[in-house]
């Protein structure tokens, strides 16, 4: 059984239609990351699914029950969450008495509390922070303040919307590393929205990709980034290498597909004349100074372009009849004596080639 | 002219000398407005906050309507008091007309809009965000209304100041329903304008000072609390 499960979730803002027919669930003690852009609907999701806003229309189910009018129920269910918002505030109070929050309205005893909360502020690493006022902290000791709130009560799930924008390298770490700790520790299920989709592919067992009010897809990190379902997803997600083309053949599921007069084959269902696009993640690409034979249904002679290096990796852009680019150790770059204008082979396998509509 | 300037000097030396019963109108006044702005507190800012928190449809009527009221003449709200004490209204069975109780009942309604209409314009200050946070960590209704009143606790006690300042100085409705009894109703308000009309004026001066020192300090006071909270 889910843990926490929507379906069908409308919701509309005056006439604008924010959601349209999210389905979503998470297990206990998973990881879901929200990516889109700005303005997709991530917030709004994490609005209903912590009980805050009632959707338009679709339903809400906790741990089975239909949560999603109940008067009753609701403040039952929104207590086994939390939800930390993008720009967390603090109520004119100390850092102690914010993070105390959840359980005095619970009604926890103060001896409980005092000692809850100190072990929250060491987990946090702001032991000496508790009689600080909390309005005068930085931005990442205001958002650990308002995770330290949010957990105090080891909630089941926790909602978490955009918890390092605008933050350092630094604090974003740090939040990181907390986030991952309270889902291992307290096996704490956590739905967060974010637009860095590098930190979705660390964070989250599962991302889904919501835009325009609508889950575009939902699947492993490695799934979205290798088989994104379609244009929008391909480009959002950052997949480098989109080729336009047309089907030429389709033989048992391998198809051959037109580009310019070149032809790249690749697995697909697709017929004989459809548009498609080809995505190919630059890491399946590999080089070779000549042609080889080798069980990669794609080679292709390439010019070098540009190589950029970052970190240990290099990334080659080539122009074989289309753009393409490779990323390889910079160490195998240097080793091939990989320059600007140099003439290489360009091959991938027919698997690497993932083949969208349009 | 020296009428006057003896008045002030006898009125002074009144003050100084403690005399009893100067203190003794001054004490009533102080705890009769007292008890009715900690009485219509309690009532008005629960209020005010439940108003503010929840949507309604005439909502924004409803405030109209009590910001409407807050100079609502004094002597009409007496006559109402009145009317619904008296032996022959509908809470006459009591039988608090003309005593101190009465006039807290005159004074409470009176400063209610003032506390009803400022507690919620107090709380529209806070942050949206305050709302969203008690309640999503669990906050009930009532709990996350009582952490905006928190967050506005300033603006709110300048409510309650502004309030009590009404209460004190107003003096329609205290004659009305309390009938300036002398060492049973009679407040300072009272006692002013009936010795003045009796020519007793150093009672009615030193009384005006204790009046316009009290109105003084209160207004201090909640300039203090408006500059901290702003």
């Amino acid at each position: 059984m889910f843990l926490l499960e929507v379906a069908n979730l409308h919701q509309k803002y005056g006439k604008k239609e924010v959601l349209k027919g999210v389905d979503l669930s998470v297990e206990k003690g998973e990881v879901l990351a929200l990516i889109g852009p700005t303005g997709a609907g991530k917030t709004t999701v994490l609005r209903i699914l912590d009980l805050l806003d009632a959707p338009a229309a679709g339903k809400i189910y906790f741990a089975g029950k239909d949560v999603t009018r109940y008067q009753r129920l609701r403040l039952e269910t929104r207590r086994r969450m939390a939800l930390v918002f993008q720009k967390p505030v603090a109520f004119k109070a100390s850092v102690y008495d914010n993070i105390a929050y959840a359980l005095k309205v619970r009604g926890h005893n103060g001896s409980d509390i005092s000692a809850k909360v100190s072990s929250m502020l060491n987990t946090v690493d702001l032991a000496d922070y508790g009689n600080r006022n909390a309005q005068t902290l930085s931005g990442g000791e205001a958002q650990r303040v308002a995770l330290a709130r949010a957990m105090i009560t080891q909630p089941e799930v926790l909602l978490l919307d955009e918890p390092t924008a605008n933050l350092d390298p630094l604090s974003t770490s740090m939040i990181e590393n907390l986030i991952q700790r309270f889902n291992r520790e307290y096996e704490t299920t956590i739905i967060m929205a974010t637009h860095d989709m590098a930190q979705g592919q660390r964070l989250a067992h599962r991302i889904g990709v919501l835009m325009n009010g609508e889950l575009m897809q939902i699947g492993k990190p490695e799934e979205i980034f290798a088989r994104p379902r379609n244009m929008k997803v391909a480009q959002f997600v950052g997949v480098e290498n989109i080729i336009k083309g047309t089907i030429s053949s389709n033989d048992g599921g391998v198809v051959s597909v037109d580009v310019d007069g070149k032809t790249i084959e690749g697995i697909s269902d697709y017929h004989a004349g459809e548009e498609v696009s080809v995505c190919i993640r630059p890491e399946d690409i590999t080089l070779a100074l000549s042609k080889t034979s080798s069980s990669a249904r794609n080679s292709f002679p390439a010019e070098i372009k540009l190589i950029a290096s970052s970190g240990a990796l290099a990334r080659v852009e080539l122009g074989c009849g289309f753009p393409l680019v490779a990323l390889l150790t910079r160490r195998s770059a240097q080793e091939m004596g990989l320059e600007v204008g140099k003439d290489v082979y360009a091959s991938f396998k027919a698997t690497a080639a993932h083949i969208i509509k349009g | 002219m020296t009428e006057i300037g003896q008045g002030f000097v006898k009125a002074l030396e009144l003050i100084i000398s403690l005399d009893p019963e100067v203190m003794e109108i001054a004490w009533r006044s102080l705890r009769i407005s007292a008890a009715s702005t900690v009485l219509a507190s309690l009532i008005c800012i629960p209020i005010g906050g439940l108003i503010h928190f929840r949507s309604f449809r005439g909502k924004r009527i409803l405030i109209n309507i009590i910001q409407t009221f807050y100079s609502f003449p004094t002597v009409a709200i007496g006559l109402l008091v009145f009317l619904m004490i008296s032996r022959a209204g509908p809470l006459g069975f009591l039988g608090i007309l003309f005593t101190p109780a009465a006039m807290v009942v005159g004074q409470m309604v009176l400063i209610t809009p003032i506390l009803l209409g400022l507690t919620i314009s107090a709380l529209s200050g806070v942050d949206k965000a305050i709302k969203d946070t008690a309640i999503s960590l669990g906050a009930t209704e009532f709990q996350a209304i009582w952490a905006i009143i928190k967050e506005a606790r300033y603006a709110v006690m300048a409510a309650v100041t502004m309030g009590f300042g009404r209460a004190i100085s107003e003096v329609g409705c205290a004659m009305m329903v309390g009938g300036n009894i002398r060492g049973f109703t009679r407040i300072m308000t009272t006692a002013i304008a009936l010795e003045t009309v009796r020519g007793e004026l150093e009672l009615a001066i030193a009384l005006g000072i204790i009046l316009i020192g009290l109105a003084l300090i209160i207004n201090v006071v909640l300039n203090i609390i408006q500059q901290r909270y702003t």
